[in-house]
């Protein structure tokens, strides 16, 4: 697609959302079986597959660490995820989204409780739409809380840019292109940052406000990550003092 | 309502001098650490619904053998760590060369986590009443954090299924649950035990596991009954010679060592 003349016109965007809305979401816990914990997210064009291993043995030996657990993220785009077919294995974006995705996810995870061991974080991009290192975040946040591991809190992210002049939340394809910044975002729900990049130019209070779309967008999507944990185990547990 | 389920960071109670396990406080307040369920009675605790066996002193776990080294059998006991047993916690003085004589790779041990230390290196040992050697019956595996649920409040859970099952359980603090019993009755207890495996989290567990026990056993009798009208003898008849001795022998020599197990908790 080439530059469209507009990405946005009288406050509705290319796909039809005001400045502020949020692409679909669509989460399922636990589709691995052989995984601890995993999780499949999807974020507007956006499909992701998250899957935690551990706590386990470290291999590499001289990884581990002796007072805790090493946490190693591996975020991979599959050659079908976009268009024109990517080839396959770690190149230097992967690395970098892998990296920072583990330093937002790391702050919240007791890693201390379990020295000498690793936990592993899987993250598959199956197609994607721009944002997909923050839909990887959700979904790797999600399959954490799934294997059981202890958390001091989930992760949420999501972007916010900036289009003709005008702050949106969570851009797609076609506004990360040829909008004029992008910035994503991650953080705990009571608002404390893990996770934050931006590519483009903000001006300073456009920065500020933007901050807060982020925050916004953060909330909702944390609502829908404990929706979609407590759905697993929908079966209520009301009054379970017979026990 | 004094249970809930709650995910990682979810406020759960004012009172920091309450917080317990699966819990942390800050800014004296108290939060969740894991997805699970959580109790407020005297403490506010948060029971995981998955998660790794942690090794703690006193354990008594069910554990393969892994590897045999000099002077250590190096055992999975399904953690992120391995358990040691050392040569010295064998029940008697064996040489380091025969070790693979008594326990070999491959072998399931019924032992007791004796000691772990900062560096989360776990010791195990064979030296106590309450172990025995697992040579028959069945080994099944299911969330460690979910032991509490199989064995029930002061052991009812288990005792019924004892009960109800014939069977003799051993319910490892890994999550390895040791059945010995007659065949088909091992069969319905496991069944029992992957039913309370996946509603561990649904109320009223005991008594839809005697519900279930029962309608399980109903349909048999029903199902029997007739058949054994017809051929008025026992099934076994039908089966090949070879096989319907080898099955009583086995049956002999389970009935044995539950004997001796029974006989033992007595």
């Amino acid at each position: 697609m080439s530059k469209p003349e507009k990405l946005i016109e009288s406050g509705i965007r290319l796909d039809g959302r005001r400045p502020d809305e949020l692409r679909p979401i669509k989460i399922e816990v636990g589709v691995l079986n052989r995984a601890d914990g995993s999780c499949y997210f999807e974020f507007g064009g956006n499909k992701v597959i998250a899957a935690v291993y551990g706590p386990r043995e470290v291999h590499p030996r001289h990884q581990q660490k002796s007072n805790s657990a090493v946490v190693r993220y591996r975020y991979n785009m599959a050659s079908f995820s976009v268009e024109d077919r990517k080839r396959p294995g770690p190149d230097r974006r992967s690395i970098e989204v892998s990296k920072v995705s583990r330093e937002a996810l790391e702050p919240v995870i007791f890693q201390e409780y379990f020295p000498r061991s690793a936990i592993d974080i899987f993250v598959e991009v199956l197609q994607a739409d721009a944002g997909t290192r923050t839909a990887g975040i959700n979904a790797a946040s999600i399959a954490l809380a799934d294997a059981g591991i202890p958390m001091k809190s989930l992760i949420s992210a999501c972007a916010v840019g900036k289009i003709d002049d005008t702050l949106v939340l969570d851009l797609n394809k076609d506004e990360d292109n040829y909008g004029q910044a992008d910035m994503p975002v991650a953080m705990t729900p009571d608002g404390r940052i893990t996770l934050i990049q931006m590519d483009g130019n903000l001006k300073r209070d456009e920065f500020k406000e933007a901050l807060e779309m982020a925050k916004t967008g953060c909330m909702a999507i944390h609502e829908m990550q404990k929706a979609a944990l407590m759905e697993k185990y929908s079966a209520q547990i009301e009054g379970e003092n017979n026990e | 309502m004094d249970k809930k389920l709650v995910i990682p960071g979810e406020f759960l109670s004012d009172d920091p001098s309450l917080a317990d396990e699966g819990t942390y406080v800050e800014d004296n307040k108290v939060f969740s650490t894991v997805f699970g369920i959580a109790s407020f009675k005297n403490h506010v605790r948060v029971v995981p619904l998955s998660g790794k066996y942690i090794p703690k002193p006193g354990d008594l776990i069910i554990g393969v053998i892994k590897e045999v080294t000099y002077s250590n059998w190096i055992v999975d006991i399904r953690s992120p760590y391995d358990g040691l047993l050392h040569i010295s916690e064998f029940p008697r003085r064996i040489e380091n060369d025969e070790m693979s004589k008594y326990l070999k790779i491959g072998d399931s041990i019924m032992t007791l986590v004796s000691d772990v230390d900062a560096n989360m290196k776990v010791e195990l040992t064979l030296n106590d009443q309450r172990l025995r050697p697992i040579k028959e019956g069945r080994v099944i595996e299911v969330t460690p954090s979910k032991v509490p649920r199989f064995i029930g409040r002061s052991g009812s859970m288990i005792a019924m299924l004892k009960n109800e099952t014939k069977c003799n359980i051993f319910i490892g603090q890994n999550g390895r649950i040791w059945i010995t019993g007659r065949d088909n009755e091992m069969e319905l207890a496991i069944k029992s035990l992957l039913k309370i495996e996946r509603e561990t989290h649904i109320s009223g567990l005991t008594d839809r596991i005697t519900n279930f026990l029962k309608e399980q056993k109903g349909e048999k009798v029903q199902v029997k009954k007739p058949e054994k009208k017809q051929k008025t003898m026992a099934e076994d008849k039908t089966e090949p010679v070879e096989e319907s001795i080898e099955e009583t022998e086995e049956k002999k020599e389970s009935e044995g060592i539950l004997d001796e197990l029974l006989g033992n908790e007595k």
